[in-house]
């Protein structure tokens, strides 16, 4: 799907899209978090959202602040449970647009259990879930998706534990969209974005993004170039990623490891639970 | 009649029928105007969230099963936030789970009723046992400093009477309400005559009028804020953090927190007449007077009578809201009795609030039962004359 981006200059968004009142943001310097909300503005913009019919769900973490920075109706709820909320607004108005922000550990940790039924159920929700490898509010204990080996304030001699693959469960629960970028790369990302919330369904973007400050500094990404530089080294398209497995040589092949799928990983159609219901209440009503 | 309420009336059915308790909250919660259910099963209290499947698609409304009870706290909050009324049901275990979420629509002010049939604690304990061992997390489960509104009925009638009063309240204070059962009340059938629904009393949250200036925590006169349903153009961001009354977090503000969490819970007290129910039997002829709530005050309604017959001057007074405690009810009843009986399906829960509100005008006896069983009249009875033998 191509988006209609505008000529627009970072000023005119902000303007147009965000809540003043709310500045200066949370987020520290080289955060990657402010540009997943940059990236979330050109998408709405691109698709002429009416932010008035249009509310933004978030749990707890520091993703989950993007919620309030967005001049909408918004919802900065519980810890893990952004979905939980979510999933009752659109239940109760599905004529409301409804956008999840999250983070790796408010979404697949704690709300690790929300994620899957949310996913299973299909409103027609979309999460911008922002994985940055670590609970960064609380100073950078290890995460769900903390890399194999990565130091954190709870991994002080690396992290043993093997991490989750968040698009790879959405792909295996049906979700009509999924689909992960990192961070250096703004056009997939918008794109991916638009076409999340215009799909009829669960979307699911993942943003792989640095936290210079509590995850970085403790594995060698301290330095924003330096970060950059990683995750533009680390990812590999889904479409070669598939290449390299089938036809790569044993170095190719070998080269892999570690490394971050990146690109659409699904984009199908499924009812949504919003339409049965309707037509289950339409076969019932008295 | 509109057609809102002949969908109503055909849902429920035959004006007089022989249900459950937890039939009755369901029933309840229709003719309040609930329109949303999140709920998810537990024993003794599956029958709520049964019947508001059953009832709500007839009537357009929307039934949702959540993955648990965290979830299912959190759709009727965010549904609420559409405008909609909503309630959701449990028991022990599931309230539990419920306990941050419950703290975060007293934050945000969502109004919304939690159903919870008690069981047996602590932990699985008895699922299919009645008991009230829930009454002081109820006052104090979620953390922080914070008023609840809680009502206690004690027949399958009263406990559909009761879930209207908690929507009303909960629409009026926009504040969560529980209504709380147990599972004897909610498994135990009775005859229940259903109301005409036009006849019914029922309060709409205040809305907010205009976009314009719109501070969507700035309290009215009754310290409560006009509410703007999302998708109005109000924009409104709500925040469990401590917010100003422009909604947005100022955590770090003793001064902002203070006024905040002060007015959440004048909110409640000082709308205690609002609240606060019971009922009084020989009030002003009593020597002895049991003070109860839920199914016991049941049985010491019989025990009362007896005892009288017996020449024991016995009185009882049956609180039905229990939080906000009513305090100068109690008070009032112990300047003058010579001792009061509080019997309990607990090991002594709600004796303390009313030790605190007797506050040494006479001797407090808890009578506890727990394992399941209710009260016998007999022990209450041997209870009341033993107190009376060591009073005279």
């Amino acid at each position: 799907m191509a988006t209609g981006l505008k000529p627009r200059t970072a000023a005119e968004l902000r303007t147009s899209y965000l809540r003043q009142e709310m500045f200066p943001t949370i987020f520290c310097d080289g955060c990657g978090i402010g540009n997943v909300l940059n990236y979330t503005l050109w998408a709405l913009d691109s698709l002429g959202l009416d932010l008035d019919r249009t509310v933004f769900v978030s749990g707890i973490g520091c993703s989950s602040r993007l919620s309030g920075y967005i001049n909408a109706d918004g919802m900065h709820t519980t810890h893990g449970r952004a979905l939980a909320f979510a999933s009752g607004i659109k239940a109760a108005n599905p004529e409301l647009t409804v956008i999840i922000f999250t983070g790796d550990g408010d979404g697949a940790g704690i709300g690790g259990n929300h994620l899957l039924h949310a996913i299973r159920r299909n409103m027609d929700l979309t999460v911008i879930l922002v994985n940055n490898f670590t609970y960064g509010m609380t100073g950078g204990q290890a995460a769900p998706t903390t890399p194999d080996g990565s130091f954190s304030t709870t991994t002080p001699y690396g992290n043993i534990e093997h991490p989750l693959d968040i698009c790879e469960l959405a792909r295996a629960l049906g979700a009509p969209y999924v689909a992960r970028w990192p961070v250096n790369v703004p056009a997939q990302p918008i794109s991916s974005i638009a076409q999340g919330i215009s799909k009829r369904g669960f979307a699911l973007i993942e943003m792989l993004v640095p936290c210079p400050t509590a995850y970085g500094r403790r594995n060698g990404l301290k330095e924003l170039e330096r970060s950059w530089q990683w995750y533009r080294e680390q990812t590999v398209l889904v479409d070669e990623w598939e290449w390299i497995e089938q036809f790569g040589s044993p170095e190719e092949r070998a080269a892999l490891g570690g490394k971050l799928k990146i690109g659409v990983f699904q984009d199908l159609e499924r009812e949504t639970f919003e339409d049965r219901w309707a037509r289950l209440v339409a076969r019932v009503r008295l | 009649m509109s057609s809102a309420s002949q969908r109503i009336r055909q849902a429920l059915g035959d004006a007089v029928q022989f249900v459950q308790g937890d039939d009755a909250c369901a029933y309840g919660a229709i003719l309040a105007g609930c329109t949303f259910f999140a709920g998810y099963p537990i024993t003794p209290a599956t029958e709520v969230a049964e019947r508001m499947a059953e009832l709500l698609p007839l009537i357009g409304g929307c039934y949702i099963q959540m993955e648990d009870e965290i979830a299912s706290m959190g759709a009727i909050i965010g549904a609420s936030w559409t405008g909609a009324k909503t309630m959701t049901s449990t028991s022990g275990p599931g309230f539990s789970l419920m306990q941050e979420n419950l703290g975060y629509a007293i934050m945000s002010e969502t109004p919304c009723v939690v159903v919870n049939v008690q069981r047996s604690g602590p932990s699985t304990g008895q699922p299919t046992m009645g008991a009230y061992g829930d009454m002081m997390q109820a006052r104090w489960g979620t953390h922080g400093d914070h008023e609840i509104i809680m009502l206690c009925p004690a027949s399958v009638q009263e406990a559909m009477e009761l879930t209207i009063v908690a929507f009303n309240l909960a629409e009026q204070l926009r504040t969560p309400v529980l209504l709380f059962i147990d599972g004897e009340l909610g498994h135990m059938r009775e005859r229940l005559v259903i109301p005409d629904v036009e006849t019914i009393e029922r309060y709409e949250r205040v809305r907010a009028t205009s976009p314009a200036g719109y501070r969507p925590f700035a309290p009215g006169p009754n310290l409560v804020p006009p509410f703007a349903p999302f998708g109005a153009g109000f924009r409104t961001y709500v925040t469990g953090l401590t917010h100003n009354e422009q909604g947005l977090p100022r955590a770090s503000s003793a001064a902002i927190h203070d006024q905040l969490v002060r007015r959440l819970a004048a909110k409640i007290t000082d709308h205690s007449e609002l609240i606060t129910r019971y009922e009084a039997f020989y009030p002003d002829d009593c020597d002895i007077a049991i003070v109860a709530y839920g199914i016991t005050a049941r049985t010491c309604r019989d025990v009362v009578e007896e005892a009288r017959r017996r020449g024991i001057k016995a009185g009882l007074l049956r609180l039905i809201s229990i939080w906000p405690f009513p305090e100068a009810v109690v008070a009032q009843w112990a300047a003058r009795v010579r001792a009061l009986l509080v019997p309990e399906m607990n090991l002594g829960q709600i004796v303390h609030p009313i030790r605190e509100a007797v506050a040494g005008r006479c001797p407090v006896v808890l009578h506890s039962r727990i394992g399941g069983e209710l009260h016998s009249p007999a022990e209450l009875l041997s209870a009341l004359e033993e107190l009376q033998w060591q009073q005279a």
